[in-house]
């Protein structure tokens, strides 16, 4: 049976716990999503803009001097990081965007984190020429001011946020509060595959062109399927978008989450790994949260990865055990952001850098006959300032 | 927690916010439901603060159980709740406060918590707790009537009254289902939006109540956005009872360094309210001739 189910259900996880004043909102976003996925026209459209727009497909790269470092399976990346705006976040706000037209919504608000899907909503509001703000938590506005700039000379508004930990999920709660305020003129870009149905559903969707590009790229470069997928999970919308087309082949699935400073210190964001079951932001997932339930704060030297929560999907392929999740510290992480781009000349988001640390684990256990596919979600310019802080390489 | 009452069925239960509503239905008044968060700044004050609200004249009040992400709040709330947790407040010790408040006074006392606090307490044993405290009620603002099942099941078997929302938004299907499953009283949500103090009154609110009236045959209490005697008594004209909240929380944190005058100024703004409350219940009863 395909999931999620009518009411948004993997299994136990997901659903959809939010305000009565958005539960018409998110049945007709549920079933404008139905209909715009069986129309060809729509389809049609979405297919031209993420080719001639986003510059799909994203090319398949056979990652030979890595592979050779690590001495142990053949490594490819899927470089999602050449995509316009520089990062996976696009292949779902196109869709959303197409959609809310379709709804007849001009104005589109979205929350961010390291700004990628800040960047990205901006990106098309601009295109479509939509009302566009987007919330931001004050610290990742101050680690992140190369996407604070882009996305106002994109035309949008960034609203910053104090509230708690001043981070994703503070932004989260800011963007739902602005719609259930605004819901009959806005419509709500979420960016990951979290927060109620359909959302998660959707976006897994939208973002499943990575794994089915991926499935024809390496049939036509390698003749078989690979071994083993690895990406990062935040939210986790890049893992679930190249893990989906997989998930009835014979593929290993593998996550990276935040281990910020490491687990024991408490100063994490690896939810699927550290976390319990509860409710956050509209879905039940697993979550960080401390015996009486309250959310705990999350912490990560990846801005995108600092949340306390994960779609409900992840939870549900952790739980039936079909994917597995790693945590990755902070300085797991940095090293493979150099070491991407040493062997490489890639320099990639710290997202995705939790992904090749776990990449360098798992490679070297594999035959060489083995190949693994690493989704490189973005590009890491936007880090360099951060990293050259922490690394202190000025 | 609900008693047992002699009924023309038999014995029927009746709920201590059943009788409220009841109580003022005989007497042709419209009720006033006050909203502070629970031991917003300390447990001391909430438990001066309820009876004081009492006798100023609330019928019910409502509890709020602080919690990190709250969605459906505005500023005033969110501060209450952070000022509520940075003293460590938890579900537990909000439990042990409504049983020292049990001993005090009967008036319907109902909870508004999000979802998670009640999910890692356990639905059954926070229905089974709640009950014995001295708790008549449950308002969840992040759980819509399709997640409500597992909960409903709990609270039912403990005469829990689990209250549901109607919004401006709400369809007729919705409405129904509502109806179907709301035990007390409809929290009607008087606009888009999140809790907090509004200078002007959403303009289809006659229209939204009407709408509801349709559909649920139970008491309907209108909230979100009233805060001062005038939004009150426009709102109890259409309603069956008001909520106030944040305009009483915001009190809270203006007098909160003392205590004494806190008091004393939210029982003045509850004794306006419920002033002008009666005072438009009355006219109306002049006005139009009841049916």
């Amino acid at each position: 049976m395909s999931l999620p189910d009518r009411n948004g259900h993997f299994g136990i996880f997901g659903g959809r716990f939010v305000p009565e004043t958005l539960m018409p909102a998110l049945e007709e976003l549920t079933l404008e999503y139905e209909k715009a996925r069986q129309d060809p026209a729509f389809q049609e459209e979405l297919r031209y803009y993420l080719k001639h727009y986003a510059g799909r497909p994203s090319p398949l790269y056979y990652a030979e001097r890595l592979t050779r470092r690590l001495g142990g399976a053949k490594i490819y990346l899927k470089r999602e990081d050449l995509n316009h705006t520089g990062s996976h976040k696009i292949n779902n706000t196109l869709g959303q965007a197409l959609l809310a037209r379709r709804m007849g919504k001009r104005r589109l608000i979205a929350e961010t984190g390291a700004g990628q899907h800040g960047v990205a909503t901006a990106t098309v509001a601009a295109m479509f020429g939509m009302a566009c703000d987007v919330y931001m938590g004050e610290e990742d506005i101050r680690r992140q001011k190369l996407n604070v700039y882009r996305m106002r000379l994109l035309g949008a508004r960034v609203v910053p946020v104090a509230s708690g930990s001043g981070t994703l999920k503070d932004a989260m709660n800011e963007a739902i509060r602005d719609w259930v305020t605004n819901v009959e003129t806005t419509h709500y870009l979420l960016g990951s595959v979290g927060g109620p149905h359909p959302y998660p559903m959707m976006v897994r969707d939208f973002q499943s062109v990575i794994g089915e590009e991926v499935k024809e790229q390496i049939l036509e470069m390698e003749g078989r399927l690979p071994d083993c997928l690895v990406a990062c999970v935040g939210g986790g919308s890049n893992a679930m978008g190249i893990f989906y087309p997989f998930l009835d082949d014979p593929v290993g699935l593998f996550g990276a989450e935040a281990a910020g400073r490491g687990l024991e210190t408490g100063l994490h964001a690896a939810t699927l790994t550290a976390g319990r079951i509860g409710v956050l932001h509209g879905a039940l997932s697993y979550l960080l949260q401390d015996e009486h339930g309250q959310v705990l704060t999350a912490h990560s030297v990846s801005a995108g990865l600092d949340y306390p929560g994960v779609g409900p999907e992840h939870s549900y392929l952790k739980e039936t055990g079909r994917a597995s999740y790693t945590a990755i510290t902070d300085n797991e992480a940095l090293e493979a952001f150099k070491l991407l781009s040493e062997t490489e000349g890639i320099i990639p988001a710290l997202e995705s850098a939790h992904a090749v640390a776990l990449a360098a684990k798992l490679a070297p256990e594999m035959g060489a006959e083995q190949i693994m596919v690493i989704n490189l979600s973005g590009r890491g310019d936007k880090d360099v300032p951060e990293v050259s802080r922490i690394l202190g390489v000025d | 927690m609900s008693r047992k009452f002699p009924g023309s069925w038999g014995w029927i239960r009746m709920s201590r916010i059943d009788s409220a509503f009841q109580r003022l239905r005989r007497k042709g008044e419209k009720g006033l439901i006050t909203f502070i968060t629970a031991c917003d700044p300390d447990p001391d004050v909430t438990e001066r603060l309820v009876p004081a609200m009492e006798r100023a004249g609330a019928d019910l009040v409502e509890l709020g159980v602080p919690f990190s992400d709250p969605m459906a709040d505005g500023p005033v709330i969110q501060r209450a709740s952070q000022r509520a947790l940075e003293r460590g407040t938890t579900l537990p010790e909000i439990l042990a406060l409504v049983k020292r408040l049990r001993t005090r006074t009967e008036i319907p006392l109902v909870l508004m918590s999000y979802y998670n606090p009640v999910l890692q307490y356990g639905l059954g044993a926070f229905a089974a707790d709640a009950a014995a405290a001295g708790v008549d009620g449950l308002i969840v603002p992040d759980l819509p009537v399709e997640e409500s099942g597992p909960l409903l099941e709990e609270t039912a078997k403990h005469g829990l009254d689990l209250i549901p929302f109607a919004a401006p938004t709400s369809t007729p299907e919705r409405l129904a289902r509502t109806a179907e499953v709301a035990r007390g009283f409809i929290y009607c949500v008087s606009l888009t939006g999140v809790t907090g103090m509004r200078r002007e009154l959403p303009p289809h609110i006659e229209e939204f109540i009407t709408r509801v009236r349709k559909h649920c045959a139970q008491p309907l209490a209108i909230g979100f956005g009233i805060s001062n005697p005038e939004q009150a008594a426009r709102m109890a004209r259409l309603g069956d009872a008001v909520i106030v909240g944040s305009a009483i929380v915001n009190l809270v944190e203006q007098y909160q360094a003392d205590p004494d005058l806190l008091v004393e100024k939210v029982g003045d703004l509850v004794r306006q309210i419920k002033e002008a409350i009666t005072l438009s219940s009355s006219i109306r009863t002049i006005g139009q001739p009841t049916t």
